[in-house]
C-alpha cells in the first residue's frame, strides 16, 4: 500500500505539508508515505491518495492534520469506513473522469522527486527509443504527423518550428524551454514542472536531438521556487542516469539542461524578448526576420516551446503521433490544458481533447458557477485573449473556433464571471496589466494602451463620454497595427472583446452612470432604507467624512454630495438596513 | 533611486562576481544573486558589479529597473507579495491590499514603521484555484479573506518580534 499526498504549490497552500507530516507520525515506519504533485482539483486540497500497487483505492479529500489518526487506522485495518467523511464524492469524481490527460499523465500520480516513478510510467522510454533507433527526421515525422501546436499561445506547428532550426546554418544550436509563465490566470506549466518535472526534461531532449542542439535551457519565472527546485533535482537524478550530459545512454548525442530564472517581466514570454533577457539585456523583442531559428540565442539558430508543448513530446513518440492527432477536430489536434478558475465551484487544471465546447468544460467538469449567481462571461488566453459571452458557451474549443469569437486560445486561462463582475472593469484590468507591462519599444503600445486605459479610468469613474467607444476602437486597431510584438498586437482584445459583446455595460456606464455589475465604485451610491433603520447611529459614528446624520432611534439619511462611497456604513450595518444601488 | 541609509559591504559579493562576472550574458543572475544577499540592489553593490564586469552603472540600472524583481531600497523582514492576476481579481484581491493597509499601515511598494513587512503587488503567483491569494517569504497562502490575512499577519508578527 502506498499513501500518497497532493504537494504542488496549491496544495502546500492548502496544508498539505502539515497532513503529510500529521500522516508520518500517525503512521508506522515501514508504510509507504510520498509526496505527489498536482492533481488538478484544487478545490478538494489538501488530498491523500491511497494505492494498492497501481491501484487508487481511496482519494481522501479536503484532509486536514486531525485527520492523520483515523486515516492511519483505517489503513491498519484495511477498513475506510471510518474515514468515509473525508472520501471523494461520485459527481467530484467526474471532474478527474471527463478529462484526457496526456501532458499531465504523470501528474498526481508519481513523485516528481523520485526519477524512478517517473522511468516504472514509461519515461524516459521515448528518448531511449529516439536516440537509439530514430534519425531526427523520422522524429520530425511523427511530430508532424501528431498536428502538435504551440501550447503556450501562438498555436504555431511544433514540427515547422523544429524543421527551421534544424535546418538552418550554423554548427551550434540552442534549445529554449519558455517557463515564464506570466499570463495571469494560467498555472499549468507551474503544475508540470511541479509535479512531472521529468516529462519536460524528457521533451527537451527529444528537441534537442532533432534540431541538434547540444545545449538547453529552461528560462523560468523566479516566482515559482518550488518548480525550480523540483526541476533541479530532476536534472540532478537525470543526469546521474546517463539520460543527461555526455554521449546519452551511449549514443553520440550529447546535451545539457541548465535552468535560468526570470526576473519578472510578462513580455519576456515574446520568444526573441525571452532571449534578449537571456543574454542579460533588457526583455524588449527583436525584429522579425530573422526568426530565432535563424538567429537566436546569441545569434544561433534557436527553437523555444512553452513547457507544455514538451511535455506531450515523450506521449507523441511512444504512442504514436496517429495516436495523438486522432483525438481532437481538424484545425486542433490532441489535447490541451486548461486553468479553470473565478466564479467557478470546482476550480484547477483540466486536460481536455480539443473539440469540447467551453459549456462542457464550464458546466460538466466545472460545475458551473459558485453561490447560484449569474454567469456572465468567461476570459480566455489573458491579456491578450478575450472574454466570451454565456450565448456563444457552445463554442467548440480549437484555434479557429476560439479566434472567431475575438478571444485566443492562448496559454490556457480560463477565468469564469458572474454577474457581479463588471465588463469594462475587467477591460481597464487587463489594459493596466498590458500598460505597465508594455517594454516601451513601440510608440503605439507604450502610449497606447495607456491612453485606452486612461480613458476606462474614465468610463469607470462615470465620467466617460459617449464618443470615447469610437476613440477606444480607434485606437484599439492603431496598437494592434503599430506594434512589433504579440504583446501590442494582442494587448486590445480584451477592449475588443467586451465592446462586442458588452457594449450595454459600457453605455450604462456613460450614459446612465450606473454599474450594472456593481463593481465600480464611484459609480455606487448609498442610501439608508427607512423600514430598517433602527436609528443606532453607529453609521454616523464611522463614516469618515461624517456624511450621514439622524437623531438617536430615527432614521438616518446620507449626503450624497459628501458620500466617498467607502462602504464602511454597509460593513458596520447590523439591520442591513444600507442598500447599495 | 537609492537610499542611503548603511555601510554596505560589498565584499559579500566577491565570490558570485568570480564565478560569473566573466560568464557572458550572466548580469541578471549576478543582481539576483545580490538582491538574495542584501535584500536589495545598494548603490555600491551596483558600482562593484560594475567594475568587475566592465558593463557601465547606466546599463545595468537601465536593466534593472526594466525587471519587476529588482529593488533599490531596503526591505523589511517579511515581504508580502499580494497577487493581482486575474482570478485574484475576479474574486477580490481589492479587499485583501485594503485588509493589509487597516493592519499595517503601508500601501505596495512601502514597509512598515517595525521594518517587519513590506508590501509588493504581484501580476500572477500562479496559485489561481486559491485566489485571492499571497506569498510572504516564499510561502503561499491562498483562499484569503481580510479576517484570515489579519491572523496570518498577527501571527508572523508575533514570531518576527521575538
Amino acid at each position: 500500500m502506498k499513501i500518497l499526498v497532493g504537494e504542488g504549490s496549491c496544495g502546500i497552500a492548502a496544508g498539505a505539508g502539515k497532513v503529510f507530516s500529521a500522516l508520518k507520525k500517525a503512521l508506522p515506519e515501514n508504510a509507504r508515505l510520498e509526496i505527489t504533485g498536482c492533481i488538478g482539483m484544487c478545490w478538494l486540497e489538501p488530498i491523500v491518495d491511497i494505492y494498492i500497487g497501481n491501484k487508487l483505492i481511496e482519494r481522501l479529500v479536503n484532509v486536514s492534520p486531525k485527520d492523520a489518526s483515523l486515516i492511519a487506522q483505517a489503513i491498519k485495518t484495511n477498513d475506510f469506513s471510518v474515514v468515509s467523511d473525508l472520501r471523494i464524492s461520485s459527481s467530484e469524481r467526474g471532474f478527474y473522469e471527463k478529462q484526457t490527460r496526456i501532458a499531465l499523465r504523470n501528474c498526481g500520480v508519481i513523485n516528481p522527486e523520485n526519477i524512478d516513478d517517473y522511468i516504472k510510467n514509461g519515461g524516459y522510454e521515448s528518448l531511449k527509443k529516439v536516440v537509439l533507433a530514430m534519425t531526427a527526421q523520422e522524429v520530425l515525422e511523427e511530430i508532424k504527423l501528431s498536428g502538435l501546436r504551440g501550447r503556450g499561445g501562438a498555436g504555431f506547428p511544433t514540427w515547422f518550428k523544429w524543421n527551421a532550426a534544424k535546418d538552418a546554418v550554423g554548427d551550434e544550436r540552442y534549445l529554449i524551454c519558455n517557463a515564464d509563465e506570466g499570463d495571469p490566470g494560467a498555472f499549468m506549466d507551474r503544475a508540470v514542472i511541479e509535479s512531472d518535472p521529468h516529462s519536460l526534461i524528457e521533451g527537451m531532449l527529444i528537441g534537442a536531438f532533432v534540431i541538434g542542439a547540444k545545449e538547453a535551457v529552461v528560462y523560468i519565472r523566479a516566482e515559482y521556487p518550488l518548480a525550480i527546485e523540483r526541476l533541479k533535482t530532476a536534472i540532478r537524478q537525470a543526469k546521474q542516469r546517463g539520460f543527461l550530459g555526455k554521449n546519452i545512454l551511449g549514443s553520440d548525442f550529447s546535451c545539457l539542461i541548465r535552468i535560468k530564472a526570470g526576473a519578472g517581466a510578462f513580455v519576456c514570454g515574446e520568444e526573441t524578448a525571452l532571449i534578449e533577457s537571456l543574454e542579460g539585456n533588457r526583455g524588449m523583442p527583436r525584429i522579425k526576420p530573422p526568426f530565432p531559428a535563424q538567429s537566436g540565442y546569441w545569434r544561433k539558430p534557436s527553437n523555444i516551446n512553452n513547457v507544455e508543448t514538451f511535455a506531450n513530446v515523450p506521449w507523441i513518440l511512444l504512442h504514436g503521433g496517429g495516436k495523438y492527432s486522432a483525438l481532437g477536430t481538424e484545425d486542433g489536434k490532441g489535447t490541451k490544458v486548461f486553468a479553470l478558475t473565478g466564479k467557478i465551484k470546482r476550480g484547477g487544471l483540466v486536460e481536455i481533447p480539443l473539440g469540447k465546447t467551453l459549456r462542457e468544460v464550464i458546466f460538466e467538469i466545472g460545475d458551473g458557477i459558485r453561490d447560484n449567481k449569474k454567469i456572465k462571461a468567461v476570459q480566455l488566453g489573458g491579456p491578450s485573449g478575450g472574454c466570451i459571452p454565456e450565448s456563444l458557451f457552445d463554442t467548440v474549443i480549437d484555434y479557429k473556433s476560439l479566434s472567431e469569437t475575438g478571444a485566443i486560445m492562448g496559454s490556457g486561462g480560463m477565468v469564469v464571471m458572474d454577474e457581479n463582475t463588471c465588463m469594462v472593469n475587467m477591460a481597464k484590468f487587463f489594459l493596466d496589466f498590458t500598460a505597465k507591462e508594455s517594454c516601451g519599444k513601440c510608440t503605439h503600445c507604450r502610449i497606447g494602451t495607456k491612453r485606452i486605459l486612461e480613458i476606462l479610468e474614465r468610463i469607470t469613474k462615470g465620467e466617460g463620454r459617449l464618443e470615447d467607444i469610437d476613440i477606444l476602437k480607434e485606437l484599439c486597431f492603431a496598437v494592434k497595427d503599430g506594434s512589433l510584438c504579440g504583446l501590442g498586437q494582442t494587448a486590445p482584445n480584451p477592449v475588443l472583446t467586451t465592446l462586442n459583446y458588452f457594449l450595454d455595460e459600457y453605455e450604462a456606464h456613460i450614459v446612465d452612470k450606473k454599474c450594472p455589475a456593481g463593481e465600480c465604485i464611484a459609480l455606487r451610491a448609498y442610501e439608508i432604507k427607512p423600514e430598517k433603520c433602527t436609528g443606532c447611529t453607529l453609521c454616523a459614528k464611522k463614516c469618515p467624512v461624517n456624511a450621514i446624520s439622524g437623531k438617536v432611534k430615527q432614521t438616518h439619511i446620507i449626503n450624497q454630495d459628501l458620500c466617498i462611497k467607502c462602504g464602511e456604513c454597509h460593513s458596520v450595518c447590523r439591520f442591513d438596513a444600507v442598500k447599495v444601488r | 533611486m537609492f537610499e542611503k541609509s548603511e555601510t554596505i559591504d560589498v565584499s559579500l559579493i566577491k565570490d558570485i562576481l568570480e564565478q560569473y562576472a566573466s560568464q557572458p550574458g550572466s548580469l541578471i543572475t549576478i543582481l539576483q544573486k545580490a538582491q538574495d544577499i542584501y535584500g536589495y540592489l545598494p548603490e555600491d553593490v551596483i558600482y562593484a558589479i560594475s567594475d568587475k564586469t566592465g558593463i557601465p552603472p547606466a546599463k545595468i540600472i537601465g536593466i534593472a529597473t526594466f525587471y519587476a524583481q529588482f529593488r533599490f531600497t531596503p526591505i523589511g523582514k517579511y515581504l508580502i507579495m499580494l497577487c493581482e492576476g486575474t482570478a485574484c481579481h475576479v474574486n477580490g484581491s481589492k479587499l485583501i491590499l485594503k485588509a493589509i493597509h487597516d493592519k499595517l499601515g503601508i500601501s505596495d511598494g512601502e514597509t512598515s514603521e517595525d521594518g517587519l513587512f513590506s508590501l509588493k503587488t504581484v501580476a500572477c503567483l500562479g496559485c489561481c484555484s486559491l485566489s485571492p491569494a499571497m506569498m510572504i517569504n516564499g510561502e503561499t497562502y491562498g483562499a484569503l479573506t481580510p479576517e484570515k490575512v489579519s491572523v496570518i499577519l498577527e501571527e508572523i508578527r508575533s514570531k518576527g518580534g521575538d
